[in-house]
């Protein structure tokens, strides 16, 4: 038993190629952990065996003590493990609302109401509010996603994430596309994530990583080379020479 | 800027129920003047009124969940056998014949569905044809039980609400039809309108991330194709009750290829979209093929053709792409 999620031994192969290789880490509660690699190191396979879109050959995935390696993907977003997609994954024709509310109504398990308007919970409104709010993108609630700009839209994949109140939280390169006025917003948004709540945060944007990870984990070939600090990842000489370059002092 | 707000404003009691029975309140002005209008043409309006039935429940599918398939029939079919050969051996009572054929239907569709909704693309529109020509095979060889390739005839229905006697004019097989039509319409409405019907909405637009927040997708696709075989089931059965004949045709593909065709033309995913798309394809056929018998598919063709290309999201969508176009100019 423990907290946070527990990845161990964590292999995967396509045939005769391990993409995946003894994969065993700790994300313990409220971590801001990072992911780097260079292109092709696993880290979006990584992922998907986290959030069950991948099954694993072998290997556990833990949580809070709960095994939720056997778990398919939508039930291992009500055991507590979200993801965000790498490239915008919404729903473009709804309002930012009813983005919202859909994950709010699928993690109180709602959705299976057919004689009850979707927008008839008080409740539920007042949260999607909140999460607005907390990414202050209130402005933007009855607009539909789809006119909205990229990193308005980053921020959305995020709130829909949040929405159904993971314990682990993962980033798939949530500064992916933004442009560069724009992505201080995603900076801000993701210190401003509950302190409760583990992050893994996969990401190129190293200045991004710097500012909010306190644990850097560096994937190659589907194994980890090194975990540890900034100061520690930075002064690894082979992570420079493979990843970072020279320019990383 | 816009200014945050807590919720949207909300539509007052009275609008939100007026949003509900609109469509079954345009339905019946609509097919009140049709009664008054065309006393003599009843059967083709039942009729009309039928395949309405089978596109709206087609709409919850394709329209709301993105489903598309090319197996429509079967529901319909199976409803049909039904309501046939229920009033046949067990009892003429039409509307136990309905829930019998909205049962047969919901079964069929998740007996399939549980098969054919695990696909998508085309492996899904071939299975959903395989399924509605096993189903036409069934009904072919089992002669014993479906009459063969002969069919069920001589279906006599006993009176509505064991007061209205169905009448050689058709006037209460066509109110009886309008009637089931404007329920299956209200009940849709609130479907849509549900958070189940804004899961529809959602995996129509993404199911990747539905399955991200936590939904299970294929259960919920599973849920709708049975609601949806039920409610074609239910037309199914009323065509075998107003015209006393039930067919092999009833899995015909050229009926579930039409349905989609139909749903095209008026707009997927409104509802006023299979109404108004079923109305044009049904008159438009009547009078082309009453004109040239052998070439009115000519007209069906060209029409679909210039509603795919100028108006994408169906003919529904043509007061607001005129109303752009008059604002532009």
């Amino acid at each position: 038993m423990g907290d946070g999620l527990v990845i161990a031994g964590l292999c995967k192969n396509f045939g005769g190629i391990q993409v995946a290789q003894d994969l065993t880490l700790t994300l313990s509660q409220g971590s801001r952990t990072a992911l780097i690699g260079p292109n092709g190191a696993g880290k979006t396979t990584f992922a998907s065996l986290l959030t069950g879109i991948l099954k694993p050959t072998s290997g556990k995935i833990v949580l809070n003590g709960h095994d939720i390696g056997s778990l398919n993907e939508a039930a291992r977003v009500k055991a507590g493990v979200a993801k965000t997609f790498q490239i915008t994954n919404l729903f473009r024709d709804l309002t930012v609302r009813e983005n919202l509310r859909l994950p709010i109504l699928e993690r109180e398990g709602r959705t299976h109401h057919t004689f009850r308007r979707a927008d008839g919970w008080p409740d539920i409104e007042a949260e999607i509010f909140r999460l607005l709010q907390d990414l202050d993108i209130q402005s933007l609630a009855d607009r539909p996603v789809g006119g909205l700009a990229y990193g308005q839209q980053r921020l959305v994949e995020l709130a829909l994430t949040l929405a159904v109140k993971p314990k682990v939280l993962i980033l798939d390169e949530p500064a992916a596309g933004v442009p560069s006025t724009e992505s201080h917003l995603i900076v801000e948004a993701i210190k401003r994530l509950p302190p409760d709540l583990s992050v893994l945060i996969i990401e190129h944007d190293m200045q991004l990583v710097f500012e909010v990870a306190d644990r850097i984990i560096v994937l190659v070939n589907g194994a980890i080379l090194m975990e540890g600090t900034p100061a520690e990842v930075v002064a690894n000489t082979q992570v420079r020479e493979l990843y970072l370059g020279a320019g990383h002092v | 800027m816009t200014m945050p707000v807590l919720s949207p404003p909300k539509p007052s009691r009275v609008h939100a129920v007026l949003g509900v029975l609109m469509p079954s309140v345009c339905v019946l002005i609509g097919a009140i003047l049709a009664f008054l209008m065309f006393p003599y043409d009843l059967s083709f309006l039942t009729r009309i009124v039928i395949m309405m039935i089978l596109v709206v429940s087609f709409d919850l599918i394709l329209g709301q969940a993105g489903i598309a398939t090319l197996g429509h029939a079967a529901m319909y079919g199976c409803g049909a056998y039904m309501a046939g050969l229920l009033a046949l051996n067990v009892t003429q009572d039409p509307l136990l014949g309905l829930l019998a054929a909205a049962l047969a239907g919901g079964l069929v569709a998740w007996l399939s569905g549980l098969v054919l909704l695990r696909t998508h693309g085309v492996a899904l529109l071939m299975i959903s044809i395989a399924v509605t020509m096993v189903l036409q095979e069934v009904a072919s060889q089992a002669r014993w039980l479906t009459g063969g390739a002969d069919g069920l005839a001589g279906i006599t229905i006993g009176p509505l609400l064991g007061l209205f006697e169905f009448d050689f004019i058709g006037q209460v097989a066509f109110i009886y039809s309008v009637c089931v039509l404007a329920v299956i319409l209200v009940f849709c409405q609130i479907l849509i309108r549900s958070p189940f019907g804004l899961a529809l909405r959602g995996i129509d637009g993404s199911a990747s991330r539905m399955r991200a927040i936590g939904t299970p997708v294929y259960r919920r696709k599973v849920t709708v194709y049975v609601i949806a075989g039920a409610i074609a089931g239910i037309a199914g059965a009323l065509a075998a009750q107003v015209t006393g004949l039930v067919g092999i045709e009833v899995f015909n593909f050229s009926l579930s290829a039409d349905v989609m065709v139909m749903l095209i033309l008026g707009g997927a995913g409104r509802l006023y979209g299979a109404l108004i798309g079923t109305l044009l394809f049904m008159v438009v056929h009547h009078v082309a093929a009453s004109i040239d018998p052998f070439n009115w598919l000519f007209v069906i063709g060209l029409m679909l053709l210039l509603v795919v290309f100028v108006l994408p999201k169906g003919l529904v969508s043509l007061p607001g792409r005129v109303t752009r176009l008059w604002r532009r100019a």
